[in-house]
C-alpha cells in the first residue's frame, strides 16, 4: 500500500487510541466536565435575568454561545497544548523519527482535538436539557446547523491552534494565549450581547472567530424570533461562513508552514534542553 | 549493500560496489563563531559497529543528528545509506532507526500498543529480504520485555524504559541504527543486556551501528571501530586492539635509590632503564615499568577537556599514534 495512505490509517488509529486514553484519565474527564460546571454555577446565578428587550431566559441564552466558546478552548487551545507538550516530551521527535510519523502524528491528533471537541459539547449541552427552557433540542433543523457550522468552526480553528502551538516553545508561555482570549470573550457577546459596547470595539470582536461561533451556535439552538436582538436583526448566516471560511483558509496555507518549520527544527539536542529547563523548574 | 537493491529510492546516483553505509568527508559544523565540528571523516562497512567516544561537548551529538537527517551541516559531504541525510525522503527514514533520550513521552500508551503502533508505519518499506516491521511479540522477547508487554510505558522503570527506546529505534528493521549514550543511567545488569542486544543486531541481522559513549570501556566492548573525538575532531581511531598496541610509545619508570622514590616518564624506556642501572647497579630497587594505557591516555583528555587546564600530554600521545601509524 502506499506509505501515505498507510499513515493516514495508522494516523486515525492513533486518534482512536489516545481518545480512548483521554476518557478512561480522571484529570482529562476533570477538564472535561469541569466546564459544564462552571457553565451551571453561571446560568444559575444569571436564572431571573432575561435578554435585554425580551423575556427570554438569558441563562438558555449563554448556553449556546457558551459552545461556541467551548470549541474554541477544546479545538484551539486543546491543539495547541498538545503540540507544545509534545515537542517537550519528545513525542513530536519520535515522530520525526518514523517514515511518514509527522503526517500520522498531525493526522491522529486532529482526529483526537475534532472529538474531544465535539464530545465536549454534548457534555456541556446536556445539562441544559434539564435547567433549561427555551432551547430547539428536538428540532431538526438545529442539528442540521450544527452539522455545518461545527466542521466549519473546527476547521477555522485547529489550524490556528496549531499555528500557536508551533511557535510556542515553553509550555509555560501558554498562558500569552490564554489572556489574550480571556479578553475576547469578553467583547464576543459569549455571556451577554454586544451591543452596548462601542463601535470599534463590536467591529474588532467580529473580526474574530469567536463572535460567530458563539452567534451560529445561538442560531441553531435558540428560537428563530431571538434574532431580532442580534446585531443587524440577523443570524448573518452568509457573513458567518464568509468570517470563518476565511479564517479557515488563512489557517490552511500558513499552518503548514509553521508546522513544517517546527518539525524541522527538532532534534534530540532541542529535546533534551527542553528537559534541562523543567527539570530545573521541578527542582 | 541492500540500498543498492531499490533503485526507485532516491537521486544520487550509487556506485553498485559501494559497500559504504557511512561516508562522511570533512564535515564541519560551526554556530556563530564556535566551530563544534572541524572537518570528521568517518566511514562505515555493511554490521559494523562504530562508537563515537569522546567528553560532552566533544561533538558526538551534532555529528549523530546530522547523520540522522535531524541538523543541517555547515560544510562537508555527509552519505548516509548513499543518500544526504538532508535530503532523505522517507523510504530513506525507513532503513534507519534511531534511538532516541526518552523522557515521558507516550506515558500513557501500554508497551504492546505503542510498538504495533509504530510498527505499522513500516509496513509499506517491507522489502523481500527484510521483513518490517519487527514482529511485535519477537522485538519484545528480544529486548526483554515481554513480561511488561501490557503496562503503561510511565509505569516502567528507567532500565525497562530505556529497552523500549532500543525497541522503538528497531521496530523498523533497520539497515542503520544510531544510538546517542544508550546507557546512560543504566545499572550494570540493565547495561550487560543491553550490550548484548547490540551484539546480536550486529551479528545476526548486519545492521550497521552507530554509538556515542563517553565510556572507554564500553565502547571496548561493543565496537569493532572507536573514533575518538576531541574538540570536534578526531583524534584517534583504530579497533580496540590498535588503539591500544598503538599506545606503546610513553612508558612511566618507577625506582628507589638509597630509600629515596623516583619518578621518570620516557618514550625509551629501554635506553633510560640501560642508563639508570649502569649508574646505579644495585642501588636501584622496586623498579617499575607501566606503560600508558588506553584509559590512562583518554581519561587524559577527558581530564583536560573537563578542566579546561590544556597540558597538550593527552593530545601529543594521540598525535604521536597518529605519526607511527
Amino acid at each position: 500500500m502506499n506509505p501515505k495512505t498507510t499513515a493516514l490509517r495508522v494516523g486515525l488509529r492513533r486518534g482512536a487510541i489516545e481518545l480512548r486514553s483521554t476518557f478512561t484519565n480522571a484529570q482529562d474527564l476533570w477538564s472535561y466536565f469541569f466546564p459544564t460546571l462552571v457553565l451551571l454555577v453561571a446560568v444559575f446565578f444569571m436564572r431571573g435575568a432575561t435578554v435585554p428587550g425580551t423575556d427570554f431566559s438569558l441563562g438558555a441564552r449563554t448556553l449556546p454561545s457558551a459552545l461556541g466558546m467551548g470549541l474554541l478552548f477544546l479545538g484551539l487551545l486543546g491543539l495547541a497544548q498538545h503540540l507544545v507538550v509534545d515537542r517537550e516530551d519528545g513525542t513530536l521527535l519520535r515522530a520525526k523519527a518514523i517514515p511518514n510519523g509527522m503526517l500520522g502524528y498531525l493526522v491522529g491528533k486532529l482526529v483526537l482535538v475534532s472529538s474531544v471537541a465535539m464530545i465536549g459539547l454534548i457534555i456541556q449541552l446536556a445539562p441544559g436539557v434539564f435547567f433549561l427552557d427555551g432551547l430547539r433540542l428536538g428540532d431538526a433543523s438545529a442539528w442540521l446547523t450544527l452539522a455545518w457550522l461545527v466542521p466549519l468552526g473546527l476547521a477555522a480553528t485547529l489550524p490556528l491552534g496549531a499555528m500557536i502551538g508551533s511557535l510556542i516553545e515553553n509550555p509555560r508561555n501558554t498562558g500569552l494565549v490564554v489572556l489574550p482570549m480571556m479578553g475576547l470573550i469578553g467583547v464576543s457577546g459569549i455571556f451577554y450581547p454586544i451591543d452596548g459596547l462601542p463601535g470599534w470595539l463590536q467591529g474588532t470582536a467580529q473580526v474574530f472567530p469567536l463572535y460567530w461561533l458563539g452567534l451560529g451556535m445561538r442560531s441553531a439552538l435558540l428560537p428563530a424570533d431571538l434574532a431580532a436582538v442580534e446585531i443587524g436583526a440577523s443570524w448573518r448566516h452568509l457573513e458567518m461562513v464568509a468570517v470563518l471560511g476565511a479564517w479557515a483558509v488563512l489557517g490552511f496555507v500558513l499552518a503548514p508552514v509553521l508546522l513544517r518549520r517546527m518539525a524541522r527544527r527538532e532534534s534530540g539536542s532541542r529535546v533534551a534542553a527542553r528537559r534541562e529547563q523543567a527539570m530545573q523548574r521541578v527542582g | 549493500m541492500t540500498t543498492v537493491e531499490r533503485p526507485e529510492a532516491v537521486a544520487a546516483p550509487r556506485n553498485p560496489d559501494d559497500q559504504l553505509v557511512l561516508d562522511v568527508r570533512d564535515l564541519r559544523m560551526r554556530y556563530g563563531t564556535v566551530d563544534v565540528l572541524n572537518g570528521i571523516d568517518l566511514t562505515a562497512q555493511r554490521g559494523e559497529v562504530i562508537a563515537l567516544l569522546g567528553p560532552n561537548g566533544a561533538g558526538k551529538t551534532t555529528t549523530i543528528e546530522i547523520l540522522e537527517g535531524f541538523r543541517l551541516p555547515s560544510a562537508g559531504s555527509v552519505r548516509v545509506l548513499g543518500v544526504d541525510p538532508a535530503h532523505g525522503d522517507e523510504r530513506w527514514r525507513a532503513q534507519i532507526g534511531v534511538v532516541l533520550q526518552s523522557w515521558r513521552d507516550h506515558g500513557r500508551w501500554r508497551v504492546r500498543d505503542l510498538l504495533s503502533h509504530l510498527g505499522d508505519y513500516y509496513t509499506p518499506y517491507a522489502t523481500d529480504q527484510i521483513q518490517r516491521p519487527w514482529p511485535v511479540d519477537d522485538l519484545l522477547a528480544a529486548v526483554g520485555l515481554t513480561a511488561h508487554a501490557n503496562a503503561r510505558v510511565s509505569r516502567l522503570s528507567g532500565g525497562q524504559r530505556r529497552r523500549l527506546d532500543v525497541a522503538v529505534g528497531i521496530v523498523g528493521r533497520p539497515e542503520l541504527l544510531f544510538l546517542d549514550e544508550p546507557t546512560v543511567g543504566l545499572d550494570p545488569a540493565a547495561r550487560r543486556e543491553f550490550h548484548e542486544l547490540v551484539h546480536r543486531l550486529a551479528d545476526l541481522d548486519h545492521t550497521t551501528i552507530l554509538l556515542t559513549t563517553h565510556d572507554l570501556a564500553e565502547a571496548e566492548k561493543l565496537a569493532d571501530l572507536i573514533v575518538i573525538l576531541a574538540n570536534g575532531r578526531i583524534i584517534a581511531q583504530g579497533s580496540p586492539d590498535q588503539l591500544s598496541r598503538r599506545l606503546t610509545t610513553d612508558a612511566e619508570i618507577r625506582w628507589t635509590c638509597d630509600g629515596q622514590r623516583h619518578v621518570h616518564a620516557t618514550m625509551d624506556a629501554t635506553g633510560f632503564l640501560r642508563d639508570l642501572l649502569r649508574e646505579h647497579g644495585d642501588r636501584v630497587q622496586e623498579l617499575e615499568v607501566r606503560r600508558a594505557n588506553l584509559e590512562d591516555a583518554y581519561l587524559a583528555l577527558v581530564h583536560e577537556e573537563e578542566t579546561g587546564i590544556r597540558t597538550g600530554w593527552a593530545e601529543r600521545v594521540w598525535q604521536q599514534q597518529e605519526e607511527t601509524r
